[in-house]
């Protein structure tokens, strides 16, 4: 018998209030606050979760369908390049080494972020957030999955790929990303949303992706560049949630303002020291250079988040204190960052090698005021050196910051020839920081960042060593220990690029490819 | 300011004096010799000769510089938290009173790095 059924079709407007809100119940036996224990202890007031407004309003089924549709695109490319050893189409292997950063260093992130908006999507007593934070959750899911998928091909013929798993919890320098999202999702929801939803996925997203998105594509690099692309139509969305829960919050109470205001000083200054390894990806790690870090740093943040600070004026948001010294430090930080990374090679799960004579014109022209005057000297003179044999590894390990926890490689704002040094005393002890903002963010919750888990510190608490090992034994060395402990292949993953399997691989394969 | 936590929020010290089996980490940076990309870090026993720091450690650290084997070790001038300080190298690393992560810095004037860039 055939059921008589009312064929009217919703407006999307409708379709989403349906699909999105009345979902829920007050509960009866439970109060409120211990559903959603997270909810208030931040400070942070809501008077009407009613006010979130969703500028995409995107239903879950309609997700689904879009979603489906950009894997298959994107697996359909990925398939070709892979096919077509699309790896020897890249402009050199030294090329490779930005891979191995993003792997290792970024995607475990969008993992994180994963784990992230799970947890606050399940924490905010509102269903608009909630519906929001639930979708961009499984959109870092998709896009942990497809970066491994992309990448996954080229750790079939290079090194330093087999394990970003076990390296963003062991490598010295990942502590770097991984701290930066461990003290976000340990903050509450409202931080946590100022934190990765607006400062890192709207303010400085672009100077993240759009580097290594522009670097693959320059570069020959079909497959990363797709699941930039893929990535992209959510990064959209993700901007948009960002900056509606910014102006929710500083809509629903004043008593909000100054708090949304610290996290932003403080979000803002931990994600431009995480863009550290970006920018030196930027200048140094391209054979083929899409532009200069300074260059996106005018664009991205000094013009584009300038605007976006302008408009945020009208809610008494300003913008952060750090950008001052960002504006100082784009001229400095890439060269500060290669040069850590050219010395600590020994130990690092990815190649570094010296700028060339043309990427040393590239640098002067694109860094008039410093590059000549403070770091050509200083690869010259390694390059002399590299030439009698000497090439110059770093072997004693470095003071860090307490807080972004890079190596106090960073220079005073009014000198350049001149480390940073910042201290403060807490329960008894010192405490070091890069910066007036790192030490900032410090002095207001020491508690916190007292717990930090500091490379450098855990190698000498002894507990960087693999199983079994005995630093008490004569033969003992420490360097090879800590490598296996990384599951760094030592001699193959790391040390300079010339010389590496990877440049002796790259160069024969792509013979063979090329020549009868 | 303290943090603002739901529940009581334990204070877990991890690099505590208590972790380095009775050692202190000191660190010591080389002005003007960012060719060192950032200070060093050593774990050293408290009872350790500052001398030995300087003459038996450090060299392997710093030695690779070109301007270290020219150091004249008595025009040197050391700062501690950022004030002036003087160590005297044949007391001990406590008797000098560093404790559990101090940081010191050293000058060299007339040494200013690679070609006097600071390097
Ligand atoms: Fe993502
Ligand atoms: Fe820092």
């Amino acid at each position: 018998m055939d059921m008589p059924t009312t064929k009217k079709k919703l407006g999307i407007k409708e379709r989403y209030a349906l699909m999105t809100r009345g979902l829920d119940w007050e509960t009866s036996y439970q109060p409120m606050d211990k559903v959603f224990p997270y909810a208030q202890f931040e400070g942070i007031k809501i008077h009407d979760w009613d006010k979130w407004e969703d500028p995409f309003r995107l239903t879950m089924d309609a997700y689904w369908k879009y979603q489906a549709e950009k894997e298959r695109k994107l697996y359909a490319i990925l398939d070709a390049f892979n096919q077509n050893n699309g790896h020897l189409g890249v402009t050199d292997a030294r090329y490779v080494n930005t891979l191995k950063l993003f792997l290792n260093g970024i995607s475990p992130l969008e993992y994180m972020a994963h784990r992230g908006f799970a947890h606050v999507g399940r924490q905010f007593p509102g269903v608009g957030p909630r519906v929001a934070c639930q979708m961009q959750s499984l959109d870092e899911l998709r896009h942990a999955q497809t970066q491994i998928h992309s990448m996954s091909n080229y750790n079939k013929y290079y090194n330093g790929l087999h394990s970003p798993t076990e390296m963003i919890q062991k490598v010295w320098y990942m502590s770097v990303p991984r701290s930066f999202f461990d003290d976000a999702y340990t903050a509450g929801p409202f931080e946590f949303m100022v934190a990765i939803g607006f400062s890192f996925e709207y303010v400085l997203t672009n100077l993240l992706f759009v580097p290594f998105v522009s670097g693959a594509a320059y570069n020959g690099d079909m497959g990363a560049m797709t699941f930039g692309f893929s990535a992209q139509s959510d990064e959209a969305r993700h901007m948009t949630l960002g900056l509606e829960c910014i102006r929710f919050m500083l809509e629903q109470d004043p008593d909000n303002i100054p708090i949304v205001q610290k996290w932003i000083d403080k979000w803002t200054w931990r994600g431009i020291r995480v863009l550290t390894l970006v920018a030196m990806m930027m200048d140094y790690m391209l054979p083929k250079k899409v532009m200069s870090w300074k260059e996106a740093w005018e664009i991205y943040f000094e013009e584009n988040a300038g605007a976006l600070f302008n408009d945020l004026a009208r809610y008494g948001i300003k913008m952060p204190e750090c950008a001052k010294q960002a504006f100082i430090d784009k001229d400095h930080i890439s060269h500060q960052a290669w040069a850590t990374f050219y010395q600590y090679s020994g130990i690092s799960n990815f190649h570094s090698w010296l700028p060339s004579e043309e990427d040393k014109d590239w640098l002067s022209a694109k860094y008039p005021d410093t590059f000549d005057k403070y770091y050509r000297p200083r690869f010259e003179h390694w390059e002399a050196e590299a030439k009698e044999g000497r090439r110059f590894y770093n072997t004693t390990l470095p003071q860090l910051c307490q807080v972004c926890q890079i190596p106090m490689i960073f220079t005073e704002p009014d000198d350049p020839t001149q480390i940073c040094y910042r201290e403060s005393d807490f329960g008894g002890e010192k405490y070091h920081f890069c910066s007036d903002h790192c030490k900032h963010i410090f002095d207001d919750e020491p508690e916190k960042y007292v717990q930090a888990w500091m490379p450098a510190q855990q190698i000498y608490q002894g507990n960087c060593f693999p199983e079994g090992a005995d630093p008490t034994a004569p033969d003992f060395n420490a360097v090879e220990e800590v490598l296996k402990y990384y599951n760094i292949h030592n001699g193959r993953d790391n040390m300079d690029y010339v010389g590496s399997e990877d440049e002796k691989n790259f160069a024969e394969w792509r013979q063979t490819s090329t020549k009868n | 300011m303290a943090v603002n936590a739901l529940k009581d929020y334990p204070l877990r010290v991890m690099d505590g004096v208590d972790k380095y089996r009775g050692d202190w980490l000191i660190n010591v940076g080389w002005d003007q010799h960012l060719m060192f990309c950032a200070p060093f870090m050593w774990p050293l026993p408290p009872a350790m000769r500052f001398g030995d720091l300087v003459e038996k450690i450090m060299p392997a650290s710093f030695g690779a510089h070109p301007d270290f084997a020219r150091i004249d070790w008595s025009k040197v001038e050391w700062l501690k938290s950022g004030k002036p300080w003087t160590p005297d190298f044949e007391k001990s690393i406590e008797e000098n009173g560093l404790y559990h992560k101090d940081s010191l810095r050293f000058r060299t004037p007339g040494l200013n790095g690679i070609k006097g860039s600071g390097s």
